[in-house]
């Protein structure tokens, strides 16, 4: 069984690296998809069917499109991928938040309470699931709900800006 | 109301889909190479040589190498070489012959030129026109001996137009028979008293001076 | 359901299972599990590898006949080989891969797309017997490998290093993008119904007969009809089939995506095309159209395996039918056909299918009432959005002409 979790998150933490590593912004693209897989293949080890169909569901085919869309919509040539001069404020900052991150998922990992002992994980079917988001993390969902509602309106809104005097040609 | 046209659609569909089965008017296609259609009259693809007598192709061809279609040919794709001796043609009167007619239909365009030009109708279109070979220098290319058909094959292609060309020819014919009877009375009336009968009187009628040859 | 699950089970029935314990029942116990597994991978991708290729062969002479001709009728009876005369002139076609193509994008394309589709069968319960995999939540496992297709399209577009690849794929990834969200809305009333995500659980839901004459089919209730209606739209969107195939519309952009594809790679193209649409198709029957179930209690002696595959058929006649039918949408008409009217009509649906089952209670003459309120509620948006779909549509009048 071991094996099997180092082989899952070997292929993830590699995929990850390689995506970051990439000079080629598709490549790293699809890595990170592959990536997604292999968070949702942990999560199928760890017995959570829905999760991990969830995650292939949102992330691999939805979250992977919108990233494409991204790097080929924004994207002006091929060779323009590396960072400008201001590689070391960019880096600092990066380093900033990847540590704000860091510390805010280790801080959970810590405080949550974890059995000595990993029983047999309780099977939680979809109905338990459905129910649990609909009862004690009701508000939690509804909270997620109007974030993405928000980010929504807000790409609608800078979609649809004002394009006078900016000829489509000539971004 | 949305949705009606795409019943409609399926309804069209599945009725001619079933007529298929039932219905041989409706089912229009033929199964080509078992089946041919039969082509419009119209029709025309590529050249070839008329010939009075199916038994004697080479000896009754109506052409007589006069190299006009060769001459008039946009992509010249004719070729012809006179013979050097004559051979009596259909009516018997002696004619000079194509020793070599080639037609590469590979250069061919089907413009139907030739046939106009011919004064002696004796280049038509064909309607053969699976002509596939697998020697595009020499399968594409029709002798005199592959380009030469009978008149009743011209007949079966386009009748009409066959049927005035026979009319035409049969009257040149009788024309020119009658002519040379003519001709050969004169003669032979001239011959029988010619030192009698002088020409006749000149003081009559002033006459153009030059007086046509009769022809 | 009780019923269904207590027939006794005639030989034809259990025959698939006899069959697969003779081959494999002399191995020991765990090398017997994998053995079985692998037998019905076989038996799937044989199953569904043949009936790609007569889809094939039946397309073409439906159409043919459609168009009152008689399609292939050359190779074998009735052009029956003609599959198998298609398939080796694939193989032995030249592959060709541009130069400037992404040389392992550009093959590992057709792979991905291929495979993911086939995955997509494991969890289609075939017969009372025949799941190849029991999940928990396999209507999700369905389209999540689904949805994962995209990357694939996407892939074979970039990795041609074509613009015209590159444009037509982004074009089928907002058409996949756009039929994905009705496709998913309109199954889960299926899943408020029926209370589980699990294809085995949803079939068995559907079982039993109303007066011993009515199956519990969800498609005959006015949401489900409704629900079933939209999930066929768009699963004809999602498997790139007519109208809404112009991702490929090979009369105007050359094939789209598949531009710089040839042989055997715009082979497996197309194989994940009919496959696809079996699964999509497979799943209808799952969801809305009982299964494997049985029409009639006395039509049970068939084995449940024959219902399914009539009913799949049927489904992908239907799928041929339309093809023979409708002409090609333009993109705009696409989308908002997807955004403007099934995405609405979908989230309606749902709440038609709360009412319902929070209604399935009432009896006598209110039983009159659920039923005069749940078609009002269906068929009042389709009019409703369908006069502002349709509105400004029309036989065009020319002014200056």
């Amino acid at each position: 069984m071991n094996a099997v979790l180092i082989l899952i998150a070997l292929v993830t933490v590699g995929t990850a690296i390689a995506a970051m590593a990439g000079r080629n912004l598709l490549h790293s693209v699809l890595l990170l998809a592959l990536a997604w897989t292999g968070v949702a293949a942990f999560y199928l080890w760890a017995g959570a069917e829905f999760a991990a169909f969830a995650q292939v569901l949102v992330y691999v085919g939805a979250i992977s499109m919108v990233v494409l869309f991204a790097v080929l919509l924004t994207r002006r040539s091929r060779d323009e991928a590396a960072p400008g001069p201001a590689g070391q404020s960019r880096a600092l900052s990066a380093v900033m938040a990847a540590a704000a991150v860091a510390g805010v998922l280790v801080g959970a990992i810590l405080r949550s309470p974890l059995a000595a002992s990993p029983g047999p994980a309780p099977a939680v079917t979809v109905r338990q699931l459905g129910a649990e988001l609909m009862g004690p993390y009701a508000a939690a969902l509804l909270a997620v709900g109007v974030l993405l509602t928000v980010a929504l309106i807000g790409a609608v809104v800078l979609a649809a800006g004002d394009r006078t005097g900016q000829p489509e040609d000539n971004p | 109301m949305l949705g009606s046209g795409l019943l409609q659609g399926l309804a069209v569909t599945a009725k001619n889909f079933v007529g298929s089965f039932h219905d041989p008017k409706r089912f229009v296609t033929t199964q080509y190479p078992e089946e041919k259609t039969r082509l419009p009259e119209a029709y025309r693809n590529f050249p070839f040589l008329v010939s009075e007598n199916a038994e004697d192709p080479m000896g009754t061809l109506r052409c007589v190498a006069c190299q006009i279609c060769e001459k008039e040919c946009p992509p010249q794709c004719i070729y012809i070489e006179k013979s050097k001796d004559k051979k009596p043609d259909a009516s018997g009167k002696q004619q000079i012959y194509p020793a070599v007619f080639d037609i590469d239909t590979a250069v061919c365009m089907s413009c139907q030129i030739c046939v106009e030009v011919c004064p002696f109708d004796a280049i038509k279109m064909d309607q053969v026109f699976e002509l596939a070979a697998t020697d595009r220098f020499t399968g594409l290319m029709l002798d005199r001996h592959a380009l030469a058909k009978p008149n009743s094959y011209f007949h079966q292609l386009h009748p009409t137009e066959a049927a005035e060309v026979d009319d035409r020819l049969a009257t040149e014919r009788k024309a020119a028979e009658e002519k040379a009877r003519a001709a050969a009375a004169a003669k032979a009336a001239a011959a029988a008293k010619p030192p009698a009968v002088p020409p006749p009187p000149p003081a009559v009628v002033p006459l153009p001076p030059p007086v046509p040859p009769a022809a | 359901m009780s019923a269904a699950a207590t027939t006794s089970e005639s030989f034809l029935e259990r025959a698939p299972l006899l069959l697969r314990d003779a081959v494999t029942g002399f191995l020991p116990e765990p090398a017997r599990w994998l053995a079985n597994s692998l037998l019905s991978i076989v038996a799937v991708l044989a199953v569904f590898g043949l009936l790609f290729a007569f889809l094939t062969l039946a397309e073409r002479k439906i159409l043919g006949r459609v168009q009152n001709r008689p399609g292939p009728n050359r190779t074998g009876w009735f052009g029956l080989l003609q599959p198998f005369a298609d398939g080796i002139k694939m193989l032995t076609k030249e592959d060709i891969v541009p130069r400037a193509a992404d040389q392992l994008l550009h093959f590992l394309a057709p792979v991905t797309l291929l495979a993911l589709s086939i995955l997509t069968f494991a969890v289609i319960p075939y017969g009372r017997h025949l799941v190849p995999v029991e999940l928990d939540s396999a209507v999700l496992y369905f389209f999540a490998a689904g949805a994962a297709t995209e990357l694939a399209i996407f892939m074979a577009g970039w990795a041609s290093h074509n613009k015209y690849a590159l444009l037509a794929a982004m074009r089928a990834l907002a058409q996949l993008i756009s039929y994905e969200l009705p496709l998913l809305l309109s199954f889960v009333p299926v899943v408020l119904a029926t209370g589980t995500l699990s294809t085995t659980g949803i079939v068995a839901a559907q079982g039993g007969w109303k007066w011993h004459l009515i199956p519990h089919w969800i498609v005959f209730t006015p949401w489900g009809a409704a629900g079933f209606a939209i999930f066929m739209v768009s699963a004809l969107a999602e498997s790139n089939r007519s109208p809404f195939d112009l991702p490929e519309a090979e009369s105007e952009l050359i094939a789209g995506h598949l531009t710089e594809y040839s042989g055997f790679k715009y082979a497996l193209f197309f194989m994940a095309e009919y496959f696809g649409m079996c699964a999509l198709s497979g799943m209808a029957v799952t969801l809305f159209l009982g299964g494997w179930q049985a029409p009639l209690p006395v039509l049970e002696f068939i084995p449940s395996y024959v219902w399914f595959a009539g009913k799949l058929l049927t489904l992908l006649l239907g799928f041929i039918w339309i093809r023979a039918t409708l002409p090609r949408l333009r993109i705009d008409q696409l989308t908002r056909l997807a955004w403007k009217f099934l995405v609405p009509l979908a989230l309606v649906n749902l709440g038609t299918a709360a009412f319902w089952s929070l209604t399935s209670a009432w009896s006598g003459p209110l039983q009159l009432l659920r039923w005069a309120v749940a078609l009002v509620l269906v068929a009042g948006p389709f009019l409703l959005l369908g006069r502002g779909l349709t509105a400004g549509l029309g036989p065009r009048t020319y002014r200056y002409a």
